[in-house]
């Protein structure tokens, strides 16, 4: 098992878990609620599309029908099975 | 329902309102059921934009309906999500709550878009699905059983196509079908988190498991797109050579419509001159209500071509990407990527920029960029960058291949730049921002972009900017011209007119204010009634200095006299003064509509004071210590 924002350009995989997060941040946005919302949900497939330069960040990641672009301490909450 | 109750429920208009994912098509397909009889303004106290619209069903009813902001989710994680919510579920002050929601969703998209369904039917309401896109879909090769469907999530589901003509009929009809006996109240918000999201994902997959079958997984265009788009190599390259395609265009396109409408205003106001008596009226309608027209009207090419291309790449789906290739670049200085295209826009006029930052979905990017926009250089200081620099920067070969002019202009460029960077910097550090920022940006697939939808959305901009900056810069000009005008000269009078008006007085006042950054008095005098428009400064300064030529040719008279009378200190110190400086009413006017608050103009007037002040003191001071005098 490993997190999102380690996998490969190009790579799949599974979504097992979420990190909880708290409430945290001045918007007040629960980041972990809010990725399962737009479709980080345990059970979906995934696959990353395209990593960000320099530093391999935003990431493009395909969740179901749509494409979301991440930054790197979001995908880290992620955890996912590779194929 | 019997013909008495349809006659009492027909009495009352039903206020349907629109709900659904970003990107679903519900802005197409509300353009779709109103055309142009939309109303735009904000929701009261926050700057989200509020669009209600009429439309009248094949049975005759009229309907009001509500193009809520897009939402992932009711449980609310950004301001726009919260105001979805709360007027669907009824509980917004002043809104009233809506007699059905139509639930659109994007049919290639059920997997995501079904679950704010999902949330949204436990509040109870009367509701209606709206299978949006479905030409897409079955394109793609996805079949969806819409009676099943209805069946599983027990209200009637419609196919529409809201960017094509007649692609609405279904949900009128389904429209017109429903009682609208009384209004339903909806149940409370803790219904929505009362499920996880898990488990709501889990009912998803069962009812599209049941309604839907995929034919062939063809791979998608997109994808296939985004391979070159958002490429670490050819994707920024795309991008610079699109980017430098709309600023040419914003720059070259716009001059002759410019041209052609400054004309046509200078001619009124020579028709007017010759037509009418020397005097009072004559000036006010001249000088004062022309000339303000006039430089309101002279915008409104730029802000077309600008909006044009925005509406089209955000339309297409491209304005994402952009905002994911530059996301690490902004990052730096804690911007968000979207704030790129408000920046850029802002070297033509701030204006445009100020507006095209709605696209920035956070509201702490949004107010960041608008507060900085102002510091890219507009092309209302070119005039007055010009005039200084031909009276005071020799023109001199610089190492065989810069110009020492062109070297100054180019530095006042990045001074702007560098100064907005440091004060998006500091204002992140202020808010407390310094956190990291969730992203979480949906990349829509592409599409291409609509005519309707372009035209109604460049339609809209116009029409704010026509009305509400139209007014307030016309009663600012009349303002100013007034105090340019009275109280008139005395006879006998030594210097020009505007020496002993208000703004004379002002002015001089003002000079003792700027004295220790070097300003003479008739620069102040310039000042002022170059709050109205940068450039206006030159054609005050014209004045002042009693000359009665306009436009080019006063700026090639006034270079030799102000190169007499100003020293190169002082010179030096109006160019970093005009870098910084908050001289333009119209923006100040413009991020008060923006931000709904007197509080952001305020704060960005003192800032810019402050900076423009301390820069042009550093200026002066060094410059004369410098020059040695």
């Amino acid at each position: 098992m490993i997190t999102l924002d380690t996998l490969a350009a190009g790579q799949s995989g599974t979504v097992i878990h979420l990190a909880p997060t708290d409430r945290h941040g001045d918007a007040g946005v629960d980041v972990s609620r809010r990725l399962m919302e737009l479709g980080f949900v345990p059970g979906e497939r995934i696959r990353m599309l395209k990593r960000g330069l320099p530093g391999g960040d935003p990431l493009a990641v395909r969740v179901g029908e749509s494409t979301f672009a991440l930054r790197r301490f979001e995908a880290a909450l992620i955890s996912i099975k590779p194929e | 329902m019997g013909a008495v109750d349809q006659l009492q429920a027909a009495t009352r208009t039903p206020l349907i309102a629109l709900l659904g994912n970003p990107n679903c098509g519900k802005t197409a397909l509300f353009n779709r059921l109103t055309g142009a009889r939309q109303k735009v303004a904000n929701y009261a106290g926050v700057t989200i934009e509020r669009k209600e619209g009429s439309f009248t069903s094949p049975a005759g009813r009229s309907f009001r309906v509500l193009d809520l902001p897009g939402a992932y989710s009711l449980s609310a994680h950004t301001p726009d999500e919260a105001i979805t919510r709360d007027v669907v579920a009824g509980l917004r002050a002043g809104e009233q709550a809506p007699d059905a929601v139509v639930c659109v969703v994007n049919a290639t998209n059920l997997r995501l878009n079904l679950r704010l369904v999902l949330e949204v039917k436990r509040l109870g309401l009367p509701m209606v699905l709206a299978l949006n896109m479905v030409d897409v879909a079955r394109k793609r090769g996805i079949a969806i059983d819409a009676d099943r469907l209805a069946e599983e999530l027990g209200m009637p589901v419609v196919e529409t196509v809201a960017v094509q003509s007649g692609g609405e009929k279904s949900l009128l009809r389904a429209l017109d079908l429903m009682p609208y006996d009384a209004p339903v109240k909806a149940g409370p918000l803790s219904a929505i988190d009362a499920v996880p999201v898990e488990e709501t994902q889990r009912e998803v997959r069962r009812i599209l498991g049941l309604t839907t079958s995929h034919a062939n997984d063809s791979g998608n265009l997109t994808e296939h797109i985004d391979h070159v788009v958002l490429h670490p190599v050819l994707g920024p390259i795309l991008l610079a050579a699109l980017m430098f395609l709309v600023f040419q265009a914003v720059f070259s396109w716009a001059a002759v419509p410019m041209d052609m409408i400054q004309a046509g205003v200078d001619g009124v106001g020579q028709w007017v001159s010759a037509h009418m008596a020397d005097g009072l009226l004559r000036s006010l309608l001249v000088e004062g209500i022309l000339g303000g027209v006039g430089s309101v009207l002279v915008f409104i090419p730029q802000i077309l071509i600008l909006f044009f291309f925005i509406l089209a790449l955000e339309d297409c789906g491209y304005l994402p990407r952009a905002a994911f290739l530059l996301d690490r670049l902004m990052g730096g200085v804690g911007l968000s990527g979207r704030a790129f295209i408000p920046l850029l826009s802002s070297f033509a006029c701030a204006i445009p920029g100020i507006m095209a930052a709605r696209t920035i979905q956070n509201p702490r990017d949004r107010l960041v960029t608008i507060m900085i926009a102002p510091l890219m250089t507009c092309s209302a200081r070119l005039p007055i960058y010009a005039l200084i620099i031909a009276a005071f920067i020799p023109n001199r070969e610089i190492g065989g291949i810069m110009n020492l002019q062109g070297l100054v202009l180019f530095v006042l460029y990045l001074a702007g730049i560098a100064g907005a960077m440091a004060v998006a910097w500091f204002f992140k550090r202020a808010m407390g921002a310094n956190r990291q920022q969730p992203l979480m940006m949906e990349l829509p697939s592409y599409h291409w972009p609509h005519l309707r939808n372009l035209a109604l959305g460049l339609w809209e901009r116009v029409k704010i900017f026509l009305s509400r900056v139209g007014t307030i810069i016309l009663t600012l000009m009349v303002l100013l011209w007034f105090l340019s005008s009275f109280p008139g000269a005395p006879e006998g009078a030594t210097h020009p007119p505007i020496y002993y008006s208000i703004a004379g007085m002002l002015g001089r006042g003002l000079a003792v204010i700027f004295a220790p950054i070097g300003f003479t008095w008739q620069i102040c005098i310039a000042l002022v009634p170059g709050l109205a428009a940068r450039e206006v400064a030159v054609g005050a300064l014209g004045t002042v200095y009693a000359l009665s030529q306009t436009g080019d040719a006063l700026a090639t008279s006034l270079t030799p006299i102000i190169a007499q009378s100003w020293t190169l200190p002082t010179a030096l110190s109006l160019l970093a003064w005009y870098v910084f400086a908050p001289q333009c009413m119209s923006t100040l006017s413009v991020v008060r509509r923006e931000t709904n608050s007197m509080r952001y103009p305020l704060l960005m007037a003192g800032y810019m004071f402050a900076l423009a002040y301390a820069a042009s003191f550093l200026t002066y001071r060094i410059a004369l210590a410098a020059l040695g005098s």
